[in-house]
């Protein structure tokens, strides 16, 4: 992959060095102060996430039938025991939002890696056959476009049956449109430069010459779209806990923990609040980092 | 403009057989058949079953069911509801004005605190109002709005008791359905403050469902505003000695709000999205609600309906909003 096309952006993905690129590329992120923040909770939920058995005080499901609803630490009533309190069946709730974080990035790494398999596979196809083929891609993409995104999952949900993993195809199903046209859109403008050419004429077969000569050169936007689905995986996710099409109680995904809760908000602010505070930081790490993402990996996308 | 408006809608037709065809194929990839899941759990003998089969024309060559089902369509026929037995169409049209008014109300009151936002934080970049609209912009646009709306209800409902937990309107207001939209029927009912009545049951719905696209029209114009405030003619405008007022307000906005329109046409799936939530949460009886109980009460006449319609809608909606943007945008008018 030497080459030597020289119209480069601010951000050369071409070097051949992967350390430099890395350290090109920290330069432009560390610069977004918001990015760096978000990066770090983000390190911070994934440790929280991988030591759930250690740090967590309770189990995700030990029901203390004594401790019903018991207020978080600081309020009158609260115990150490339950440092955020219980929910309405007297299970720990810091113990549940920590086991939870398993599954919301869970959710996102699976959900992201299945858009982005079937997304880059279909748009390499779309932008590299053209003709018929990439008519007919492209039309059934605008088909799953043209359906508002939660209500698609949810019928899909309903055709699959509501579960966590099958909420996690159906928001991969939704998603990949957008991995399909990105992935399509940067083919098309890469298929026709001398770098691809001569590797055609030099006898590279077609399907290296997708994976191999074309794609790592239409990664940029990818990334960036694949960072900030990650958390409209985890919302969506939620959405649907939430709506009874996800996780099933009594797993402690957030959203279906909200779900569970609804009935008590006028009672124990704590059960509905925390769960939401959690989905939130989350989410909005995520967001944080995908747009330091963005403006380092793409110039012309840079917001001032 | 005739040949961008003819290939417009070339590209429309395939979509539009698209979604009759996924709608079509949604009550056909359940597991089982289409009468044993009308019958649920009560158990069918195999005659019932056959004869049922028969009766809905589920015995037939699927590309059949297919052309009757289209041709069905023309005639405003989507089946009826297995719960009400009405049929899906009037259903649908009795629930979505009130969609329809939410998603105005939510997508007016973005728009006006959106675009007022953006073109501020714009014009004082790097103060600390650009700085705090653009950290609550982030913060919106990252909101599960399911729980913002329990946050807000907790809030306003509970505590302060200011507004009500749910529904259009109080019970002790009745009157026909004229418009369907709630605000201009309580005013047409001249029922004393049954219009201020709707107003409160519409409020934290319409901030909850207004949420993300606010957000995002405000990073938006933003944006926006920033790159044409840089351009030569804004200067060019300055330098005559125009009042800084008119050259933002008049000169720069116009321009800016090219891309913004754009960005409200494709919050439409956005509130779609959101109008499930937010009905849900605050028991608001539109489609979206509507949609998620035929789902739960395995009701797939209605679901099946209702996925066409709004996915009609939505292509339509997108239409009108291309069209518009080539009317704004000069660019695309003439090529």
């Amino acid at each position: 992959m030497t080459d030597t096309v020289s119209n480069a952006p601010d951000l050369d993905i071409r070097k051949t060095g992967r350390l430099e690129l890395l350290i090109e590329f920290w330069r432009y992120f560390s610069e977004n102060r918001g990015a760096v923040i978000g990066l770090w909770f983000f390190v911070f939920i994934c440790l929280i996430a991988i030591f759930a058995g250690v740090i967590a005080p309770h189990t995700a499901t030990d029901q203390f039938r004594d401790a019903l609803l018991v207020p978080p630490v600081w309020q009158e009533g609260g115990t150490w025991k339950f440092i955020l309190g219980t929910d309405p069946v007297g299970r720990d709730m810091l113990s549940r939002l920590i086991y939870g974080s398993r599954l919301s990035l869970l959710v996102g790494v699976i959900v992201v890696s299945i858009a982005l398999v079937i997304g880059i596979t279909v748009g390499l196809i779309a932008g590299f056959v053209g003709g018929a083929v990439d008519a007919i891609i492209m039309r059934i993409m605008d088909i799953i476009l043209s359906f508002p995104s939660l209500l698609l999952a949810l019928t899909l949900v309903a055709i699959l049956g509501p579960s966590l993993t099958n909420a996690m195809i159906a928001i991969a199903i939704v998603q990949q449109p957008h991995y399909v046209r990105l992935t399509r859109a940067a083919v098309m403008t890469e298929r026709g430069k001398d770098y691809v050419i001569a590797a055609k004429v030099a006898g590279v077969r077609p399907l290296r010459l997708m994976f191999h000569t074309i794609l790592p050169n239409c990664l940029a936007p990818l990334i960036v779209q694949a960072a900030l689905s990650f958390s409209t995986a985890i919302l969506d996710a939620a959405a649907l806990g939430f709506l009874g099409m996800g996780a099933q109680p009594p797993t402690p995904e957030w959203g279906t923990m909200l779900a569970e809760a609804r009935e008590f908000i006028l009672r124990a602010w704590w059960v509905v609040t925390f769960p939401g505070i959690a989905i939130l930081l989350t989410v909005l790490a995520i967001n944080l980092m995908g747009d330091g993402i963005r403006d380092a990996l793409d110039p012309k996308l840079r917001r001032s | 403009m005739f040949y961008y408006l003819l290939r417009r809608f070339g590209l429309l037709i395939p979509t539009f057989f698209g979604v009759t065809i996924a709608s079509f194929a949604f009550i056909r990839l359940l597991p089982g058949d289409p009468v044993l899941l009308m019958a649920g759990e009560r158990g069918l003998t195999p005659e019932r079953h056959a004869e049922l089969l028969k009766k809905f024309g589920y015995d037939r060559p699927i590309w059949e069911q297919y052309l009757d089902y289209f041709f069905g369509l023309f005639q405003g026929d989507l089946g009826n509801s297995l719960i009400t037995k009405k049929p899906v169409l009037e259903e649908f049209f009795t629930l979505f004005p009130a969609t329809i008014e939410l998603s105005l109300c939510a997508i007016i009151f973005a728009m006006i605190l959106g675009i007022t936002a953006g073109i501020v934080a714009a014009v004082k970049r790097g103060s600390w109002f650009d700085q705090g609209v653009m950290g609550t912009a982030l913060v919106g646009y990252s909101m599960p709005i399911f729980w913002w709306g329990l946050l807000l209800i907790i809030l306003f409902s509970g505590i302060l008791k200011w507004t009500p937990v749910s529904g259009r309107i109080s019970l002790i207001y009745f009157f026909p359905p004229v418009t369907g939209f709630m605000l201009i029927d309580s005013l047409l009912s001249g029922q004393k403050g049954a219009f201020s009545s709707a107003v409160s049951h519409l409020i934290l719905p319409t901030i909850v469902l207004g949420t993300i696209p606010l957000a995002v029209i405000a990073r938006q114009t933003r944006s926006a505003m920033l790159e044409v405030l840089g351009e030569d003619y804004v200067r060019t405008a300055r330098a005559k000695g125009l009042s800084p007022r008119r050259v933002v307000g008049i000169h720069a906005l116009r321009n800016a709000l090219i891309p913004v329109v754009t960005t409200i046409g494709l919050q439409v799936g956005v509130l779609l999205t959101g109008a499930i939530l937010t009905e849900t949460i605050f028991s608001w009886p539109g489609i979206g609600k509507w949609m998620l109980d035929s789902i739960f009460r395995r009701d797939y006449p209605s679901v099946q309906g209702g996925l066409l319609l709004i996915g009609l809608f939505v292509m339509i909606v997108n239409l009108i909003v291309d069209l518009l943007y080539g009317l704004v945008n000069p660019k695309i008018r003439h090529t």
